[in-house]
């Protein structure tokens, strides 16, 4: 089911809002390289990343793994110097095309970061950022829309009666789920997160790890991590990348127990990284 | 300090000795100090000097009638009435002007170009035009503004010559302020599938704007004590009434000082110093706002 | 398509919006567009300094002949029989700006050293506040305090000093320009790495030494850097010189009387000598493209200074 091989892909139909039948992978990664001026960063990626279920990356540091994770909602065209090659298909939309808006499919898919970073504006007004910027400006709907992300987050009853307060008064594990209720705020289809636990202390991580598989149900949801544990722990699949390149990529309990390669197995066994 | 080479072996009584020349070197050292403390020191003393001598000067003639009347043949009469609402009136219109033009250009750095050469020959330009002396900006408002558009020697003339002028600085200090937004705080907005200026306006200038309003209150303090170029575009320094519009002539409280200062009798000379006070109360109560703005908002990252 | 998680359909609401969004497309095309015009305006501007500045100053050449410009020994723009030659004047604004710079310099850069190397971070915070306040005092002040103080401070210590002369405003202006040089050199001081300190420290050097000998060395093209802006800053100076420095332009390199620099013969002549149109009027543009070329070229020697030998560390 996991191949990560697959060139059936179809980026001539692109354009088809394909309701009819549900697709089983959310994202489609077809030979993608991408490089940082004339480092090359990812070489060659090939991943299907399937829905409703968590998809963890892991490797070293300088592995590529933030970058790619980046790439999937074409956040590194931020740095001027990115070029990339090869194709994203998210929900079988080609997310490179020059007729797709960004901004769509960044609405699409959500992102919390290795740093908790809420704007420095109340709890309230960041969580209906989102939902702002997309032009719902209905008072009531949007305290429905902050009460139900805050719950969806776990955070709701820690904040609800200070919603008002800025939200750099937030401890950093609240602060990273209030970064998660806003990103649930616009009912994302995708969850990208990049190492969301790494600045955070091992209760707040925890609690983050339970929010994980909550979300699991309502959400597909894609996790880098550098800590192996935590991928053994909440993933469904886990990818193994090493110098940019996707080693293996599997049932999280195969690449955890039997590995096929040797550098997973020396990786996963702390050999390394 | 060059170690010099040792070639015999040292014993332990030679290694516990002082260098020989160290409490010269001490000594020197203490000397010096003192004299980079002084010189520290000196620029406080002139400050000192400066105002106790203009407060002695211009004290007895500060009061009520030298903000209400206007300039006078008679020294005791002579007040800067018109000045005073000269110069509000001039930066009235300099600030909104002098501010989108500044902002703009900063936003339009630091969010909007790509790094070619036609930004960094903008980046440049403005860096040049920091270092252009006040009185060249005269000579172009006299030109462009009084003669070729036609304005004459009006508010609206004086006004644009001084946003020209303060231009780099605001670029530079609001350039200062958006680039000091972190970049998190811009990544979590577009990822969350927010546009350019969206991004911009809801996130990055809210941040910014404590450092961008700063920067423009720093400028316009110094606009509002530049005399030459006002002088070159023809603000009168003798009137006897208050602008009206844009189209007013008008004079300025530098200008007026400077018309003071420059007669031979001694008391037009306490009379610009009762001016100059009312001045730097000016500029203080400006820098005062600055100040405050920069340390309310500072801790926000 | 899409999971189905919700009871309000948010996502549903966001694609709806998303349809109709003309008037926000119109935004996020107009502004950058907005802003590029106003960051062409910083453009305008110089090409129209220098446009002005070039085609009144080649009227004026029409008139007056560049060799006399250039050689001729004597400025008299309101003789029967006038002189235009520059030369009076910029050897008013340099001798100036050479007494200023005497002062300027040394104060400056010794408040710098204390600043960035002996000074406690309080004693720090409260000097350089006196400094920012003491370059925000208008030029017109400086003037004031330069005629009404220090020129009568000095006749007395010099009896035959005249009321308007070269002395008094050079050393105001050096006075003004003091926090500039302390303030530009001490960042450049700052940015010498600790680690060059501490390892001169570790060798027993005084701080003095330290200061001297290895700080100042390494900060070297900034700290010049700031000495080059600071007599830029010093010839365009207009106000002290107009009040201060009196309307003699003189070729006599006698500081006790009066001279004349070019800002201050800019600013005399537009004070109502000149009628619109004349050769006298066109003088101010020549003397003003001169004074521009001079400013022009020490900001870009200091910006080439600083920039050359900025990855030294």
């Amino acid at each position: 089911m996991l191949a990560s091989k697959d060139n059936n892909t179809q980026a001539e139909e692109v354009y088809e809002p394909n309701t009819a039948r549900p697709a089983d992978s959310v994202y489609k990664v077809d030979q993608l390289n991408l490089w940082y001026g004339q480092d090359q960063a990812l070489k060659n990626i090939e991943l299907e990343i399937p829905e409703q279920q968590v998809t963890a990356i892991i490797g070293p540091s300088g592995c590529g793994k933030s970058t790619f994770i980046k790439t999937l909602n074409r956040l590194t065209e931020m740095i001027p110097s990115v070029k990339t090659t090869g194709g994203i298909y998210y929900r079988n939309q080609d997310i490179f095309d020059k007729k797709y808006k960004v901004e769509l499919l960044r609405t699409k898919v959500g992102m919390v970061f290795q740093n908790p970073n809420p704007f420095p504006k109340s709890i309230y007004e960041n969580i209906v950022y989102g939902p702002k910027i997309h032009g719902i400006k209905d008072k009531k709907v949007l305290d429905e829309i902050v009460e139900s992300s805050l719950k969806g987050a776990a955070l709701w009853d820690e904040v609800k009666d200070d919603l008002k307060k800025n939200a750099f008064g937030l401890s950093g594990g609240q602060q990273q789920r209030l970064c998660i209720a806003r990103c649930l705020a616009v009912e994302p289809d995708v969850l990208l997160m990049d190492e969301p636990t790494s600045a955070l202390d091992p209760i707040s991580t925890l609690k983050i790890e339970e929010l994980v598989q909550d979300l699991k149900k309502n959400y597909s949801i894609i996790i880098v991590t550098h800590n192996m544990q935590q991928a053994g722990r909440i993933s469904d699949n886990t990818a193994f990348f090493l110098n940019g390149e996707v080693v293996e990529y599997d049932r999280t309990d195969k690449i955890f127990s039997s590995p096929d390669d040797k550098r997973t197995e020396d990786y996963i066994s702390g050999r390394f990284g | 300090m060059k170690a010099a080479r040792q070639e015999t072996t040292i014993t332990t009584e030679e290694r516990l000795q002082e260098p020989a020349n160290l409490s010269v070197r001490e000594w020197k050292n203490k000397i010096f100090k003192g004299i980079f403390t002084a010189a520290a020191g000196f620029s406080l003393l002139m400050l000192i000097v400066l105002i106790l001598r203009i407060f002695t000067q211009g004290i007895g003639y500060l009061d009520w009638n030298l903000i209400t009347s206007f300039a006078s043949r008679n020294p005791s009469d002579a007040g800067i009435l018109a000045a005073f609402v000269g110069t509000i009136w001039l930066m009235a219109v300099t600030a909104p002007i002098s501010f989108i033009l500044g902002v703009g250009t900063a936003i339009y750095l630091e969010e909007y170009a790509n790094k070619n050469r036609f930004t960094s020959l903008i980046q440049t330009n403005i860096s040049n035009l920091a270092g252009v002396p006040s009185v060249v900006f005269g000579l172009l408002g006299l030109t462009l503004f009084v003669r070729e558009l036609a304005m004459g020697r009006s508010i609206i003339a004086g006004a644009l010559t001084m946003s020209l002028l303060i231009l780099p600085i605001i670029v530079v200090a609001s350039q200062e302020a958006i680039r000091s937004v972190p970049t998190n705080l811009k990544e979590a907005s577009y990822a969350m599938g927010a546009t350019n200026w969206q991004t911009i306006y809801r996130v990055v200038l809210p941040a910014a704007l404590p450092g961008i309003l700063t920067g423009n209150i720093l400028a316009l303090s110094r606009a509002i004590g530049e005399t030459a170029p006002l002088i070159m575009i023809g603000a009168l320094t003798y009137i006897a009434f208050l602008p009206e519009n844009l189209l007013s002539q008008f004079t300025v409280m530098p200008i007026q000082i400077f018309n003071w200062t420059s007669r031979p009798q001694e008391e037009f000379h306490l009379v610009a110093a009762a001016g100059i006070i009312v001045l730097l109360a000016m500029l203080l109560l400006m820098n005062s706002i600055a100040v405050w703005i920069r340390n309310k908002f500072q801790r926000r990252f | 398509m899409m999971a189905d998680h919700s009871n309000t359909p948010i996502h549903k609401m966001i694609e709806e919006k998303a349809s109709k969004k003309g008037m926000a497309n119109v935004t996020e095309t107009l502004m950058p567009k907005f802003f590029l015009v106003c960051a062409i305006i910083s453009i305008l501007t110089t090409i129209g300094i220098v446009f002005t500045l070039v085609f009144e100053t080649f009227t004026f050449f029409q008139d007056v002949s560049v060799v006399e410009f250039i050689t001729s020994p004597d400025w008299y723009p309101m003789f029967q029989d006038p002189d235009f030659g520059i030369r009076p004047l910029l050897l008013g604004t340099f001798t100036i700006a050479f007494i200023a710079m005497c002062l300027a310099i040394p104060v400056g850069l010794a408040s710098a050293i204390y600043l960035s190397e002996y000074a406690s971070d309080k004693t720090r915070r409260t000097v350089k506040p006196v400094l920012e306040v003491l370059a925000g005092i208008p030029t017109i002040v400086y003037g004031f305090f330069a005629l009404t103080f220090i020129t009568p401070l000095l006749q007395t210590f010099i009896p035959g000093l005249a009321i308007y002369n070269a002395l008094s405003p050079g050393i105001v202006m050096g006075i003004m320009i003091i926090p500039m040089v302390a303030s530009l050199s001490e960042d450049a001081m700052s940015a010498v790495p600790q680690s060059m300190r501490q390892g001169a420290f570790a060798l027993g050097a005084t701080r003095l030494e330290v200061s001297l000998k290895v700080v100042l060395p390494a900060a070297l093209s900034g700290v010049i850097a700031s000495f080059v802006l600071a007599i830029s800053r010093a010839v365009g100076e207009t106000m002290i010189v107009t009040v201060a420095g009196g309307a003699n332009p003189t070729a006599d390199l006698d500081i006790t009387s009066s001279m004349q620099t070019m800002t201050a013969y800019i600013v005399q002549m537009s004070l109502g000598d000149a009628g619109f149109g004349t050769t006298v009027y066109y003088s101010i543009y020549a003397v003003g493209m001169t004074l521009f070329i001079f400013t022009l070229a020490m900001n870009i020697i200091a910006h080439v200074i600083s920039n050359r030998f900025r990855e030294e560390y």
